[in-house]
């Protein structure tokens, strides 16, 4: 069966997001995927709970793509995690909606990946700082996927953006179509890693 | 035939149901509808009133008492004190130098200076019933033109109370004494002094009712509940004051309008206006109609060039002599032709004033017979004049409809949005585009504010917005969005027809007054619409909350809550008759389940119902006090 992809977008000034721009621009209208803009949907942050909690349930892969603030998503997504994933819904003894889907951060961060590393500026790495996310899918009895980040937007070529996005696509429609093993994911770190995944698709 | 009331008023009636339609859809306004179904009626074509048309005109000149009672409402004190320059000045110059000119004029058609005299001042008047319900008709009151034609109105109105009590003085025919004539006037025998002192305590007597004795007579029926009965009380106020008025020899039109202006700022303006709203719209109908089947067609077709001729003359010299008032008041060019048109036709009080010059020995049966007429003609065609004025000779003098474009204006062309009406609320909207850079075309009747935006560089277009062919100058084919924020709900309800058969891809936002306002708009099929004052009452819900000590957020939400689940109500409801028994109880059971919801949000230990991800009852339950992995 083909997995239904649910991409929860939160970027607040996504206008002048250039890299955001190629990537929504390849995976929008993508089969299999429902494409939902948060900031768009709920512009003063009023989340519409049920209308939510029925996406998730229609979805088997869902996926957080927003900018790296501060470490960590924009207001929106703590938002939609502190109100969507209720008590007794998504976790807690009778809360098993979201049971056996997976949770997958599609990242965008400024600095290149070396500064992400124990010796590096950041000082600890983007999985680390990812551990909330991690936790929550772990809670909420979902598996947690390796995140698909963009290092280095800052000082990124527009034919670069181009790529990640095709990248990015190329991701999204091996999941819909179920073509990548469990073992595959286990051993990358990043999903970028999973190389050639173009490879994969001419199968 | 059968002349029963019941027969008559079923006659006026479907002449009125059928014609008035028509005429609104063919553009030509209600006025000239009703005349029409007057004309069609009346002895000239169906015959099935005649004889006594009169009767009914008197009759219903009522509705002119009612009209100026209502404009009496709108218009603070304050504000008349404000026009009073303009009420004197130019109403008194009309009155005088139209009044002396047709008079000067008539001396040299052999008539003796007395009947000149009456003649010249009683073809001075113009109709305030056409007049005022064409300009409100077409939006044009709160322009400079319609606030000079209303203080000329006004003023003539006045001045009918000096000429009722000159004219007797220039008789020269023998007078028929019929001591039935003026029973109803009491005091005419007294002496001036004592007349003038009585008028003045009459008015006096007005004013102190309006300020103490009414309101409180209001309170009473208000707190009985009995709907009738208000209107009961409503209509006794307006028919008491013109008995009052016709006691002692004043105009009750006059009277009334001071009761209105005396009552506007009393609580139940609104009220009072609603209730006498459909009294004054039926009577003022039934006026123009009577006025259509008085025409004489047959004295017409006997001296045709006599009497057309009397009337184009009389129009032309009436519209100059107000030209030249405009002028020297300094109304702009086009507001000065609108209210020289306006006022051009000869008015109700003719009717009135032409008979009693006849009874008092002024005038001879002849001359009042034609002078009638002419009358009647000049009204019939004053909604035509205005039609005219509108359609050929506004767009061509003064402020433009369309401005010239400037060569490097280019971008301006296809402006994606078209704002009609630049009020407060248009306004607003504008100026919040316009600051992000939105190209926005604006249209406003409003001549003096028109100009003043063009000062400021907005790109303005002039004219009724309800227009198709305006709205294509402005642009209508090439943008996306109309924003229609004019103040009438009426004439919004225009534009969104207009243009929903003109520029069907055109996506309508529609600003409505309030809900049932915004049922209509939503039964036009209208997607997006804006209650004026939800938002900004809500807002003020919210600080008025806490300052109660809510916090602020929680108060935020429910206004949230309050507003999403008054919209969804509100598209549902549109779907109901108003005031059904089905409308009633569904509002019933919207306005607790809105309670509840918003209760359980901000008073029980649960966020039950809304955002249940912040509580945490679940999971103190579940986990026990003593282990909480999500929250502390």
């Amino acid at each position: 069966m083909r997995s239904r992809i649910l991409v929860l977008f939160a970027h607040p000034a996504f206008e002048k997001s250039r890299v955001h721009r190629e990537l929504v621009k390849k995976v929008k209208h993508l089969a299999g995927v429902t494409f939902h803009d948060l900031y768009e949907e709920y512009p003063e942050l009023d989340i519409n709970v049920s209308k939510e909690q029925q996406l998730l349930l229609e979805h088997d892969i869902i996926v957080f793509q927003h900018p790296f603030y501060w470490y960590s998503a924009p207001a929106m997504i703590k938002q939609w995690m502190d109100l969507v994933l209720e008590h007794g819904w998504a976790y807690g003894k009778d809360g098993n909606a979201l049971q056996g889907k997976q949770l997958l951060s599609v990242i965008s961060a400024g600095g290149p990946r070396e500064v992400y590393s124990a010796t590096g500026r950041n000082r600890y790495t983007v999985h680390e700082f990812l551990r909330p996310f991690e936790q929550t899918a772990l809670l909420c009895k979902m598996n947690y996927l390796p995140p698909f980040v963009i290092h280095g937007t800052h000082k990124m070529e527009l034919h670069e953006m181009k790529q990640a996005a095709l990248q990015y696509e190329g991701l999204l429609l091996a999941f819909h179509h179920g073509l990548l093993s469990q073992q595959e994911l286990a051993q990358v770190d990043y999903l970028n890693d999973l190389n050639p995944i173009p490879q994969a698709l001419k199968d | 035939m059968e002349k029963s009331i019941l027969f008559q008023a079923f006659i006026f009636l479907s002449a009125a149901v059928l014609l008035v339609p028509l005429a609104k859809k063919w553009g030509l306004g209600s006025v000239l509808g009703y005349l029409i179904a007057g004309i069609v009626i009346g002895p000239a074509l169906f015959g099935f009133i005649g004889d006594n048309t009169h009767d009914i005109m008197h009759f219903a000149e009522f509705g002119v008492v009612m009209m100026l009672f209502v404009i009496g409402l709108e218009l603070e004190p304050s504000l008349l004190w404000r026009m009073r320059k303009a009420i004197l000045g130019m109403g008194g110059v009309q009155v005088m130098v139209t009044g002396l000119f047709i008079a000067l004029v008539t001396m040299q058609f052999n008539f003796s200076w007395q009947e000149s005299f009456a003649i010249g001042f009683t073809l001075a008047l113009s109709s305030t019933a056409i007049v005022l319900q064409t300009l409100q008709e077409k939006g044009l009151m709160k322009t400079s033109a319609g606030q000079s034609a209303f203080s000329v109105l006004l003023f003539q109105d006045i001045a009918v109370i000096p000429m009722l009590a000159l004219f007797p003085l220039l008789a020269t025919l023998p007078v028929d004494v019929d001591p039935e004539a003026h029973s109803t006037n009491l005091i005419e025998n007294l002496s001036a002094w004592a007349q003038t002192a009585i008028v003045v305590a009459a008015i006096v007597s007005v004013i102190l009712a309006g300020r103490y004795i009414i309101p409180p007579i209001f309170r009473l029926v208000a707190s009985s509940r009995i709907r009738e009965l208000f209107t009961a009380v409503a209509l006794l106020v307006v028919i008491a004051i013109s008995v009052l008025m016709s006691l002692v020899g004043l105009s009750p039109a006059l009277g009334t309008f001071l009761a209105g202006v005396v009552l506007a700022n009393s609580e139940y303006r609104h009220e009072l206006e609603s209730d006498i709203e459909p009294f004054k719209g039926l009577l003022l109908g039934l006026f123009f109609i009577a006025v259509g089947a008085s025409i004489d067609f047959n004295l017409l077709l006997q001296k045709p060039v006599l009497i057309l001729g009397i009337v184009a003359g009389l129009i032309a010299l009436k519209s100059l002599v107000l030209w030249v008032i405009g002028k020297v008041f300094k109304l702009k060019t086009d507001q000065n032709m609108l209210f020289a048109v306006s006022l051009s036709q000869m008015g109700e009080f003719g009717f009135v004033l032409f008979t009693f010059s006849n009874k008092n020995g002024i005038l001879d049966q002849g001359t009042v017979d034609i002078l009638i007429a002419v009358t009647a003609i000049s009204m019939a065609l004053a909604p035509i004049m205005f039609l005219i004025h509108e359609k050929f000779v506004q767009p061509r003098i003064g402020t433009k409809m369309v401005v010239e474009e400037k060569e490097h204006d280019h971008i301006d062309e296809s402006n994606p949005v078209i704002v009609a009406g630049f009020g407060h609320f248009g306004n607003t909207v504008g100026r919040f585009l316009k600051a992000h850079g939105v190209g926005t075309t604006f249209l406003d009747i409003d001549s003096d504010r028109v100009d003043l935006l063009r000062k400021m560089g907005f790109k303005v277009y002039y004219g009724d917005a309800s227009r198709a062919d305006l709205l294509k100058a402005a642009g209508a084919e090439k943008a996306k969005l109309i924003i229609i924020a004019l103040d009438s709900p009426e004439k919004r309800m225009e534009i969104v027809e207009v243009v929903k058969k003109h520029f069907p891809n055109l996506r309508i936002l529609a600003r409505a007054t309030n809900r049932v306002d915004a049922y209509d708009l939503m039964n036009a099929g209208i997607m997006n619409i804006y209650r004026e004052t939800l938002d900004a009452s809500l807002r003020m819900g919210v600080d008025a909350m806490h300052f109660l000590g809510f916090r602020k957020y929680a108060a935020k939400r429910a206004a949230r809550t309050f507003f999403e689940h008054d919209e969804k109500y509100l598209k549902y409801l549109s779907s109901l008759k108003l005031n059904s028994s089905e409308y009633i109880s569904t509002a019933k059971k919207y306005i607790e389940e809105l309670e509840s919801l918003i209760q359980s949000d901000m008073h029980n230990e649960s966020l039950h119902g809304a955002d249940e991800g912040w509580s945490e009852e679940g999971l103190i339950k579940e986990f026990g006090s003593a282990k909480i992995e999500k929250k502390d």
